[in-house]
């Protein structure tokens, strides 16, 4: 049978993507069942990630499956010393599917070597974090009408910031323009540029973050700008406000658009568009379990459209 | 320097493989990429000998022994311009460049210091992509990519 492991976002191609997101749409029409009842799902966080964690808990118990595992690595025999090979063999007996956050780059695409029970990846460093994209992409599918033709601004670290990474191989197949703001010392990765051209996909780089921009736009995708990414602390005094949303650039946008955000947010998104009906940040959030109910029964081989 | 003290340097094979144009700083590592410490067949190594390519190269020469070529091709990162002969009776029978793989296994260590790679025991493995001096490397695990001359080799 063909692996239903979810490491990566780029691992899955257009098709299973759109089966995804059919999927979730689903799930948010009806979001509690008994399609999982005996199953149990494993959640090891070997890194605390509370948010994470509760998203695919309550996505599990919903669907009436049962949870085990562990929400810091120190509960676990990780602390005596346990490999992760040891860890992953040992709860293969017990789960018939494994959800893993790891602080360790290639933990999950590993741990997938090592078991024939499905992995989920829920984030392994700064590598992949594959139901965050799925779950931005479900908010732009919902909010937007289409994936199709989109004008997509990402905003703030694009060199080190993965979901703005995954959600560009993501958007990748629906012929997107995308705007990358940032400055220059977290601009987007050239990898990522030469996909971009290579798709044939129209986009341009800023440095400042305009109202031209902004009006342009269909999604803006606001990310944090970390003080640690910066070797000069200057450098990050001179650039930490400049990429800060506030409500009055928003005056002349278009109606549609939509304000994501990863979360947790600082000071990029300015509390006074919280109230402005284009943010959608917090709705985003909730967009993850239905996101995360598609990827478990995805892995589980449960097609819930055809029960 | 006459001929004759030339081929002095390196003792004429009767069956086996001679590996010529290493690059000497690369030399000892291609020994132990390609496991030549633990043979127990004679084993010649010369090393910092003139060559008019690369300036100074190093050369093995392992008496009866054939290395499979995927093995030969693990040190083409280090040593693109390696040249294998293979001998039977003294005739070179076989003569070939080495050629880089589509991925490294083993061979290559990640440097990037939270890869899965360098915390448990497993072996490394990269996806090679480009040529000559463009040669890429993306570790299969962590993502994390390197050129080719910025890569560490391990064994």
């Amino acid at each position: 049978m063909k692996s239903r492991s979810l490491v990566a976002i780029d691992q899955i191609d257009k098709q299973e993507l759109l089966d995804l997101l059919a999927r979730a749409q689903y799930f948010e029409a009806h979001p509690n069942s008994k399609i999982l009842d005996g199953k149990v799902v494993a959640t090891l966080f070997f890194e605390p990630s509370t948010r994470t964690r509760l998203s695919f808990e309550t996505a599990v118990n919903r669907l009436g499956g049962r949870v085990i595992g562990f929400s810091d690595a120190s509960t676990s025999s990780t602390s005596k010393g346990e490999t992760l090979k040891d860890t992953i063999k040992m709860v293969s007996n017990y789960a018939d599917i494994i959800v893993m956050r790891h602080f360790i780059e290639g933990a999950a695409q590993y741990a997938t070597e090592v078991t024939d029970v499905p992995i989920v990846n829920a984030g392994d460093g700064a590598n992949q974090h594959p139901s965050q994209t799925l779950l931005d992409l479900y908010s732009i599918l919902k909010t937007q009408g289409t994936l199709e033709g989109l004008t997509i601004t990402m905003v703030g670290d694009l060199k080190y910031g993965r979901t703005v990474h995954s959600l560009l191989m993501a958007m990748r197949h629906f012929k997107p323009v995308f705007n990358f703001v940032s400055s220059d010392e977290l601009r987007m990765p050239q990898e990522y540029l030469d996909v971009c051209e290579r798709e044939g996909i129209e986009y341009h780089l800023h440095t400042e973050f305009s109202e031209d921009i902004i009006n342009s736009s269909d999604i803006l995708y606001m990310t944090r700008v970390q003080r640690e990414r910066f070797s000069d602390v200057m450098e990050y005094e001179k650039v930490k406000n400049l990429y800060t949303l506030h409500n009055a650039m928003l005056d002349g946008s278009k109606p549609t658009l939509r304000i994501l955000h990863p979360l947790p947010r600082v000071n990029e998104i300015s509390t006074d568009v919280d109230d402005n009906p284009k943010a959608y940040y917090f709705e985003q959030a909730r967009n993850g379990v239905f996101a995360r109910q598609a990827i478990l029964t995805r892995a589980l081989g449960i097609d819930p459209l055809k029960l | 320097m006459t001929s004759s003290k030339k081929e002095l340097a390196v003792a004429a094979l009767r069956n086996g493989t001679v590996i010529d144009h290493i690059p000497s700083r690369a030399l000892f590592t291609a020994v132990r990429i390609l496991g030549i410490e633990g043979l127990d067949t004679s084993v010649t190594i010369g090393n910092n000998l003139a060559s008019e390519r690369l300036g100074s190269k190093g050369i093995i020469k392992v008496a009866d022994v054939e290395f499979a070529e995927d093995v030969l091709n693990r040190i083409a990162l280090i040593a693109p311009d390696a040249m294998v002969n293979i001998i039977r009776d003294y005739e070179v029978v076989e003569k070939r460049h080495v050629s880089l793989p589509d991925t490294l296994v083993g061979i290559v260590r990640c440097s990037n210091p939270k890869c899965v790679t360098n915390h448990e025991k497993i072996p490394t493995r990269f996806i090679v992509s480009g040529h000559g001096a463009d040669v890429r490397l993306r570790c299969h695990y962590c993502n994390h990519t390197v050129s080719g001359a910025e890569a560490a080799t391990i064994q």
